[in-house]
């Protein structure tokens, strides 16, 4: 299972740099999106992957067996923060849409 | 009443943080048009923040009293609950912040406030975003404050909006949210290795990690430093900050001087917990900051030579003092510390005199009108508001106004440059005689000449900053056509001039106030005594 994530992350990863180095604003957002995308998953798998196992220690059990919870509340809050984030960028990129009259990044136009 | 106080005082590490989110949460609810209810608001959350800022000030700065005030959230000890940790040096980035943000807003009230909607509720946003980010104890907190502060700050940077501003500002998000990006790997890697996001359990943590935990220590912490690079505008990450910082209106690019401030305090906190953390820590970072330090210098030195608009040359000021910080706080010495946050002070609130004068400069007569554009989306009030602004007169017209601006200018070029006999002189003698004392003993894993490097590079960009800032001044003062007069609004003279006392205050009180950086780097050194009034149990329990 553990390599099955680490690739779906480095799929991820990768797509999402190449994406944000894209001259294209819409390229740019869909690549940070998917950057948050791997960044959640890391930090998800950084809590050791568990399954079947529930995120609360019962008295006397062995710590080993449950799931950390600790990271799977980061991943919330790193979630609605970033879904918030990319929703504002959104914003932003439609007014440079808006006022430059170009979707290019640096509003020019120039190159493809 | 005395009760009340009491409980007050027991909660006064929260209340910089808490304040401004409840105040600019109500203010949502006021009209757009109630401007004068809005400024009251703004000034009362102000004024009571910097009682609470004082309160706390008192308290660390007096050796009776706790010199680490420990805020638990919750009354939840501390590796399990998030803790606000208010030490000497956080206060007084604290008390940085507040003071420049007061003056800013008092700024921004004569006419920025008015150009759009919602400017106190972003503007105090960003400010309890700072001051979390000063005072907290927790990694992912940090986190946390950082996306308060930065979300404020797209606001704040498009405000005003226009061509410019809105390019620029799609740059400076991208940018930032990729930053996060980064930040959160670092931070989900050091929770992996270490169990713990508490910088004080962190700190006590990483001594007892075998060499294979070690390596992937090192790997999350030095991930997570390139996210604090990207906020502090070190080189070769801040090709973004001039260009922003020049197109954000005046009184938001004068608070964002504490911004890349922010970078270099969460280094030098994790530095200070880490470095001393057994040996196999203490080659983390060091060298790299410091050849970091000394390109972010020169780069900014050529910023500002090359630059022809003020505005400009104040962004890469702003690099220029960062990366002195950077260079600086790399030798990890004491000595060259408290000189270095006393340095911190002055660079802080002159860069931020420098971004409020750039627009007071550069505006002439008439020219106010002009300035406002165009609004990226339309409010309801909008129309009205703008209607109804238009109509205001630009207040006195100062006959003395070009006078006082070209002193106020000449004086704060002086701070900036580091000419005697200002504070900027005091900081950066001290800085380089510490750094010439402690020699290659400063800098451990650098070469021997480390330290001649950094006193050449600084004396050398300081030179070029004063022939950059002279030329301008004679190019907007003296080459000036004849019969050119300059408007300047007294709600706009009184935070220039406040901060300039502020600056010449910190120049006569510099023996106070280099004993208090003094003992703020003396608690930085003293880690054990962070780490043990964190990691103590709530008042009355042992841990």
């Amino acid at each position: 299972m553990e390599i099955v994530v680490a690739i779906g992350i480095g799929v991820l990863a990768t797509t999402g740099v190449y994406l944000i180095l894209r001259p294209r604003t819409f390229q740019v957002i869909i690549g940070l999106s998917l950057l948050t995308y791997a960044v959640n998953l890391f930090i998800l798998a950084m809590g050791r992957l568990v399954v079947d196992g529930a995120p609360l220690l019962a008295e006397g059990a062995d710590p080993s067996t449950f799931a950390d919870p600790v990271p799977q509340s980061l991943v919330l809050t790193s979630i609605v923060i970033s879904f918030s984030m990319t929703a504002l960028f959104l914003v932003v990129l439609l007014a440079a849409r808006g006022i430059t009259g170009t979707d290019h990044v640096d509003g020019d136009g120039m190159s493809a | 009443m005395t009760g009340l106080l009491e409980v007050l005082d027991r909660h006064v590490s929260i209340v910089p943080i808490l304040l401004p989110l409840i105040a600019a949460a109500s203010m949502l609810l006021l009209h757009e048009r109630r401007r004068r209810a809005k400024a009251v608001v703004s000034s009362v959350t102000l004024a009571a923040m910097f009682a609470a800022t004082l309160r706390l000030l008192m308290v660390v700065a007096d050796p009776s009293t706790p010199e680490i005030v420990v805020y638990r959230l919750a009354n939840w000890s501390a590796p399990y609950g998030i803790v606000l940790v208010a030490d000497r040096l956080s206060v007084l980035m604290v008390m940085v912040t507040v003071l420049l943000g007061a003056a800013g807003m008092t700024y921004a009230l004569s006419r920025w406030a008015t150009l759009g909607p919602r400017f106190h509720s972003l503007y105090l946003l960003l400010l309890m975003g700072l001051c979390g980010a000063f005072l907290t104890g927790d990694l992912f907190n940090l986190y946390v404050f950082f996306e308060v502060l930065l979300a404020a700050s797209y606001g704040l940077a498009l405000h005003g909006s226009g061509k410019r501003r809105v390019k620029a500002g799609l740059h400076y998000v991208a940018i930032n949210l990729a930053a996060s990006v980064v930040f959160l790997v670092g931070v989900s890697l050091v929770y992996a290795v270490t169990g713990t996001l508490n910088m004080a359990d962190l700190a006590a943590k990483a001594g007892q990690l075998g060499p294979d935990d070690l390596v992937l220590l090192k790997a999350g912490l030095s991930i997570l430093g390139v996210a604090f690079l990207v906020k502090s505008g070190a080189w070769p990450l801040s090709f973004w900050l001039p260009t922003t910082y020049s197109a954000a209106a005046a009184p938001v690019a004068a608070i964002f001087a504490v911004m890349t401030k922010v970078g270099v305090y969460v280094i030098l906190r994790l530095a200070a917990l880490l470095w001393p953390g057994g040996e196999a820590l203490a080659l983390f970072g060091s060298s790299w900051l410091l050849y970091l330090g000394l390109a972010t210098v020169l780069f900014g030195t050529f910023g500002v030579l090359a630059s022809s608009e003020l505005p400009r040359m104040a962004g890469y000021l702003t690099m220029v003092s960062s990366g002195t910080l950077l260079a600086v706080i790399a030798s990890g010495d004491p000595v060259v510390l408290s000189s270095a946050l006393y340095y911190l002070i002055g660079s802080t609130i002159g860069i931020g005199v420098i971004f409020l004068l750039c627009e007071l400069v550069n505006r002439r007569d008439g020219e106010v009108a002009a300035q406002a554009v165009g609004p990226v989306f339309h409010d309801d009030f909008e129309t009205q508001l703008r209607n109804e602004f238009e109509g205001v007169e630009l207040g006195v017209t100062l006959p003395l106004a070009t006078t006082l601006l070209a002193a106020a200018f000449f004086f704060v070029a002086l701070q900036l440059v580091g000419l005697p006999p200002l504070s900027g002189f005091i900081a950066k003698f001290g800085m380089l005689a510490a750094v010439v004392e402690a020699g290659s003993g400063g800098y451990a894993h650098a070469p021997a000449s480390a330290a001649w490097w950094v006193v050449g590079v600084i004396v050398f960009s300081g030179f070029c900053v004063l022939v950059a800032l002279m030329r301008k001044g004679v190019n907007v003062f003296w080459a000036e056509p004849a019969g050119t007069t300059r408007v300047v609004r007294p709600l706009e003279a009184v935070p220039v001039a406040f901060l300039i006392a502020l600056l010449v205050a910190l120049t006569v009180l510099a023996q106070p106030t280099l004993r208090y950086t003094a003992a703020a780097s003396a608690g930085l050194e003293a880690r054990s005594s962070y780490l043990s009034s964190v990691l103590q149990g709530p008042e009355g329990e042992e841990p």
